[in-house]
């Protein structure tokens, strides 16, 4: 059974058609590239995935079980978990609350008005442990204000993880990244169990291709190339639309 | 804390006079209302401006309960139940959307609500608005007098105040702020953010609904000027003054809307300028709000003080 499956899928502002029948099928475990020039509709894709955007026809499955109508609030309890291209966090909080309140989002706790959040040493624990999973652990007191953008690069990435998700949607998560902390990311990507089955766009090629066992090619909504890493570099069609000459 | 609330507490036998513990009472029921609009305003991010009109529907429901004959206990539960079910309409109606047409939606219901205290004339009695003669006697305890209704309301308030500081800190408080902060994040990571709006809609709710209860039975009377927006406006404005999203930002603010329309005016003809300006002042020095820019400034002078010293000692 495919961990992510998505069938026909269209979406159009208008005229202009963003999604254009994209058909995607990712196997438990996989490590999936997506890649297109800018405007390609590769984070619209993402968005119709995780029911942000609802599609105009299509669907998509989640092992097996259909949640093109499911709202956008359940699929994370569904195991789908995002990341997003423009940094989305907390800034007026610290690191570890940032990550708690991650955890909170599938705890029946978070409808709770009575408890003092602060007194929940195991979702505290958790957020540390995630914390730590990313290398942040040292710093997870410290307010998000105070924090590179790099290190919050990874608080995203470490909120995702704190989810236990099964599929994992990361959203250009080497944009902006210096050198260094390019190569943490890429580290910490690297050691993500292969019980989480990612997608991931990214524009940055030497990282991704790395990343990547299997790559979709999009190009004005259409999926115009499909196939293995090897598959996909050689095709004349992603080296005239993306890759150039 | 526990200085200030003894201070509350010993109030009537060193306030001079009558008049002084009356002014303390409305700054306490204006605080309730407060701390109720800076549950949408200061920690869920939606500012409302017609919680005057369900502060009116509180009181007109009281006061016209009370007219009609019921009991004192009977007229209070409903007015809150009332009130709370106005709420919950209130939120169906406003939640649809955040930002300006937030504000625009509740502005148009406190307007329809300020219309029906005036026209709906067989409840309301329009312009001359409900009258009410005496004050309940909880547990056989007479609030009639100054001091005794002075009481009453700091046993409300207080209960506000620790009800607030639970639910900031509680996870549903967490999920509020969150909301107001990001919300598109908050449901994607699983948050029910239209829910949590409608749960902290309610909980404002409760508390404007009984500052409502309070202010018909101190004044004993209620009328459309009540629900006006000016009111709803001046609500909004002990919010933002003394310091949205803190604790005690809204009692500072209430304290000092009172205290000048009340005290002040009485020395200064145009109080409403001196306020207008106090304002101005606000939020030119301190746009955060009267407590947190006040401990803003104190933690600078306090590392100042402390550079200085240390400089100090440092010298041979």
């Amino acid at each position: 059974m495919s961990a992510l499956t998505v069938s026909t899928l269209s979406k159009a502002f208008g005229g202009l058609h963003v999604t254009r029948g994209v058909n995607l099928d990712v196997q438990p475990g996989e490590r999936r590239l997506i890649i297109g020039p800018n405007g390609a509709g590769k984070t619209t894709l993402f968005n119709l995935i995780t029911g942000e955007i609802t599609p105009d026809s299509g669907t998509v499955a989640l092992f097996g079980q259909d949640i093109t109508r499911v709202p956008s609030r359940r699929r994370p309890h569904m195991g789908m978990a995002r990341t997003y291209q423009i940094i989305t966090l907390f800034p007026r909080d610290t690191i570890i609350h940032n990550v708690s309140l991650a955890l909170l989002g599938l705890s029946q706790l978070r409808w709770n008005p009575l408890i003092d959040m602060k007194r929940q040493g195991h979702i505290a624990e958790r957020a540390f442990e995630s914390l730590k999973r990313v290398g942040l652990g040292h710093i997870a007191e410290r307010p998000l204000a105070q924090t590179s953008y790099g290190e919050r690069r990874r608080v995203e990435i470490a909120m995702a993880l704190a989810q236990n998700p099964k599929v994992l949607l990361l959203d250009e998560p080497f944009a902006g990244l210096s050198i260094d902390e390019r190569r943490d990311v890429h580290q910490l990507l690297l050691s993500i169990p292969r019980d989480v089955t990612m997608v991931m766009i990214e524009h940055n090629m030497d990282v991704a291709l790395e990343f990547a066992e299997r790559i979709t090619l999009l190009h004005f909504g259409e999926v115009i190339v499909e196939g293995t890493r090897a598959e996909v570099v050689a095709d004349p069609r992603t080296r005239e639309v993306y890759l150039g000459h | 804390m526990a200085v200030g609330f003894l201070a509350l507490v010993a109030l009537p036998y060193w306030i001079p006079g009558i008049y002084y513990l009356n002014v303390a009472s409305q700054i306490l029921f204006y605080a309730i209302f407060a701390l109720g609009l800076n549950i949408l305003v200061g920690y869920g991010g939606l500012v409302s401006l017609g919680h005057a009109g369900l502060f009116g529907i509180a009181a007109y429901a009281t006061g016209y309960l009370l007219q009609s004959g019921f009991g004192h206990s009977f007229a209070i539960l409903s007015a809150l139940v009332l009130g709370m079910a106005s709420m919950a309409l209130y939120a169906v109606l406003s939640l649809r959307t955040t930002g300006i047409g937030f504000i625009m939606i509740t502005l148009a219901l406190g307007e329809i609500l300020w219309g029906l205290a005036y026209r709906w004339i067989s409840i309301t009695n329009g312009d001359n608005g409900i009258s009410l003669h005496g004050r309940p006697a909880p547990f056989g305890f007479d609030i009639n007098s100054a001091a005794s209704f002075y009481y009453t309301t700091l046993v409300v308030f207080l209960i506000a105040v620790v009800s607030v500081a639970i639910f900031v800190r509680s996870p549903l408080g967490a999920a509020l702020m969150g909301t107001r902060d990001q919300p598109r994040r908050m449901n994607a990571l699983g948050y029910h953010v239209w829910a949590i709006r409608f749960w902290a809609c309610m909980f404002s709710g409760l508390l404007t609904s009984a500052a409502g209860i309070l202010f018909v039975y101190y004044t004993q009377f209620i009328s459309p000027q009540t629900l006006a927006l000016t009111s709803s406006a001046e609500v909004l404005l002990m919010v933002i003054s003394g310091g949205a999203g803190t604790l005690f930002g809204p009692i500072v603010g209430a304290a000092l809307v009172v205290i000048v329309k009340n005290v002040v005016s009485g020395f200064i003809e145009r109080w409403n300028m001196l306020l207008g300006a106090i304002f101005v002042a606000i939020v030119i020095l301190m746009p955060e709000g009267l407590v947190p820019g006040t401990a803003r400034l104190w933690r600078l002078a306090w590392r100042k003080k402390m550079s200085t010293g240390a400089k100090a000692e440092a010298k041979p």
